[in-house]
């Protein structure tokens, strides 16, 4: 990953965003990401996004969920350790399906968790860079990446010109890093109110 | 914006056509089943197919019902068109009762045999269940049932075009929510009283008197649902092709297919849940059923049962491309609706007329009861505007995104 620099806007409203995404785009602006408080349908396609590859990742997990758990329990109870279980047959298939579907689920389920989080870039003890303090709470806040052709003042206007407020230039990581919010730079810290004595 | 359907020439025709081979397949089966134990093939092909269709045109009934309790919005976009199938629940219903009351009270027709009353006296399981399997109860559980799903059926649909005709403010709006959740909740109190616990149960679970399965109406209900879906799912690509239904588009197609896949799965969910515990206790009385399904003449049909209702569903349905094109989703409905006529066959034939034989009759049958479905269905979407333009939730179904 490397250090960036971006222009960062926010919005107040989907319906002003989805009108500044487009025009951003179709000035030819680089977006890095937009950030809500809450999931808006569309989105993704307005950003122009490809569509994700996380169902495909969990039918492989399940069919590896599905072929561990037949192969194991086959393996087990024909060859490592035959058991005479109710006088049943050796290889019990409809015994067998309840925990093949169970490990077929199991696998998945974990697996596309798990997947979801690496492609967010969420887990445990890493970091990324904050746009905005309010992003996750009732902002809408676009980053756009500069790149070297990029005219960063003129960007500036051009988002104020389509409804973005509080517009920066911020330098910052791209990607996520080893650290902790409550180890690192904390960012309520210098606005948390001062308590009130009654 | 097409608004108002107008039933085609060609489908009419086909209609005709399709209800003719049935007629015609009802005349060569009662020349050419005759004797005592001939006839059984009639009588059960004749069962099989006027509760498969009745049931499946009541999921239609319970699909409004079931989206309306839930508050959805999507549907309302085509709900028209299950309300027009819905629409022939009365008449479909008035048939199997027909029949029914034929089976029970004509005792020429050995479906039944519980209807032996010196064989029923020496029979200790029978004799216990003699209460439940009697004419009396029978009857009445059968004029309750088919009269009180037409009743709660037509009512859906008067009230539902009734609606038509009102001006839409946030008064209207709220008594049109408040009076279809009251009377969906009625419907579906009786719905899982019916179909989801005892009906099946005697119409056609009582064909194999001695054995029992709590899993059957459930199991019914999973395969007559998802065949209603695919039911649905057919009429609103019709009419979509044909330049209706504007507002409905692949979105709400994708979720027409997730409900194909989902309860797909569903029915394979009970149909295990059910073999699983029988081949697992290994009672000879209950695994007498699957003795002639499993390792009898049947045991082909058994498995492409499973194929067809499962795997191809599963596979097929699997990838979000495929819910979205309609020609895939014509495909899968209508193998669905197959696979599911399918297991009706497998449900009624073994314990009837016993021996696997090939199915013209019941097909041809079953054909004629399709003609007949399209041809109520047809003259019913020409009674109303295609889209319910004053409720309330119309926006949400034409906004609606996956």
């Amino acid at each position: 990953m490397a250090v960036k620099n971006f222009v960062v806007a926010s919005f107040d409203d989907e319906a002003v965003l989805f009108p500044a995404v487009k025009k951003v785009r179709t000035a030819g602006y680089k977006i890095h990401d937009v950030y809500t408080p809450f999931p808006v349908h569309g989105l993704d396609h307005a950003m122009g996004l490809r569509e994700t590859s996380l169902h495909t990742a969990g039918f492989v997990y399940g069919i590896t969920g599905t072929t561990t758990a037949l192969s194991c329990m086959s393996w087990i109870f024909t060859t490592d350790w035959p058991m005479n279980i109710g006088g049943k047959p050796h290889f019990p298939l409809p015994a067998f399906i309840p925990i093949t579907f169970e490990l077929t689920v199991l696998f998945s389920a974990v697996g596309m968790v798990l997947t979801f989080c690496y492609l967010c870039q969420l887990a445990p003890f890493v970091k990324k860079h904050i746009f905005h303090p309010r992003q996750t709470d009732d902002l809408f806040v676009m980053a756009i990446e500069v790149t070297a052709k990029t005219n960063a003042e003129e960007l500036k206007k051009f988002l104020a010109g389509i409804g973005g407020t509080q517009i920066n230039e911020q330098r910052a990581e791209a990607g996520w890093w080893y650290g902790r919010y409550d180890r690192e730079d904390r960012l309520f810290d210098n606005k948390r109110p001062e308590p009130v004595n009654a | 914006m097409k608004d108002q359907f107008v039933v085609p020439a060609r489908l009419k025709t086909t209609s005709f056509v399709l209800m003719g081979i049935g007629l015609l397949t009802l005349l060569i089966g009662l020349f050419a089943f005759q004797g005592e134990h001939g006839s059984t093939r009639f009588w059960a092909g004749l069962l099989q197919n006027s509760t498969f269709f009745t049931l499946i045109v009541l999921a239609s009934t319970f699909f409004i019902a079931a989206t309306t309790l839930a508050h959805g919005g999507w549907q309302i976009g085509f709900r028209r068109v299950p309300e027009a199938i819905s629409m022939a629940v009365p008449v479909l219903g008035g048939i199997l009762f027909l029949l029914l009351m034929i089976l029970v009270f004509t005792g020429k027709t050995h479906i039944y045999h519980w209807l032996d009353t010196e064989h029923v006296a020496h029979d200790p399981i029978l004799t216990w269940k003699a209460p439940f399997l009697s004419k009396a109860f029978f009857t009445t559980a059968a004029v309750l049932t088919i009269g009180l799903w037409s009743y709660f059926t037509l009512k859906l649909r008067k009230m539902s075009i009734e609606q038509d005709s009102w001006d839409l403010s946030k008064e209207t709006g709220k008594r049109i929510i408040w009076r279809n959740t009251v009377w969906c909740g009625g419907f579906l109190v009786v719905f899982v009283l019916s179909v989801g616990s005892t009906t099946p149960w005697m119409w056609l679970m009582s064909i194999d008197a001695h054995w029992y399965s709590t899993m059957y109406s459930w199991y019914t209900f999973a395969s007559t649902w998802v065949s209603g879906v695919a039911l649905i799912t057919l009429f609103v690509i019709y009419l979509k092709r044909n330049g209706y239904l504007p507002m409905v588009n692949e979105e709400h197609l994708h979720d027409l297919g997730k409900f194909c896949f989902a309860f797909s799965i569903f029915w394979t969910y009970l149909w295990f849940s059910q073999y699983m515990l029988i081949w697992y206790a290994n009672m000879p009385e209950e695994i007498v059923y699957f003795k002639p399904r499993v390792w009898g003449e049947w045991r082909p049909i058994f498995f492409l049962n499973l194929l067809i209702n499962f795997v191809t569903p599963l596979l097929f349905l699997m990838k979000r491309d495929t819910k979205r094109n309609y020609s895939s989703m014509v495909f899968i409905a209508v193998v669905i609706i197959f696979g599911h006529w399918l297991d009706f066959w497998q449900m009624v034939g073994p314990g009837t007329y016993q021996h696997l034989v090939f199915p013209w009759f019941e097909f041809g049958i079953g054909l004629g009861f399709v003609g007949l479905i399209i041809f109520l269905v047809s003259n019913q979407l020409t009674k109303a505007a295609l889209v319910p333009k004053t409720h309330p939730y119309l926006k949400e179904s034409i906004v609606h995104h996956t």
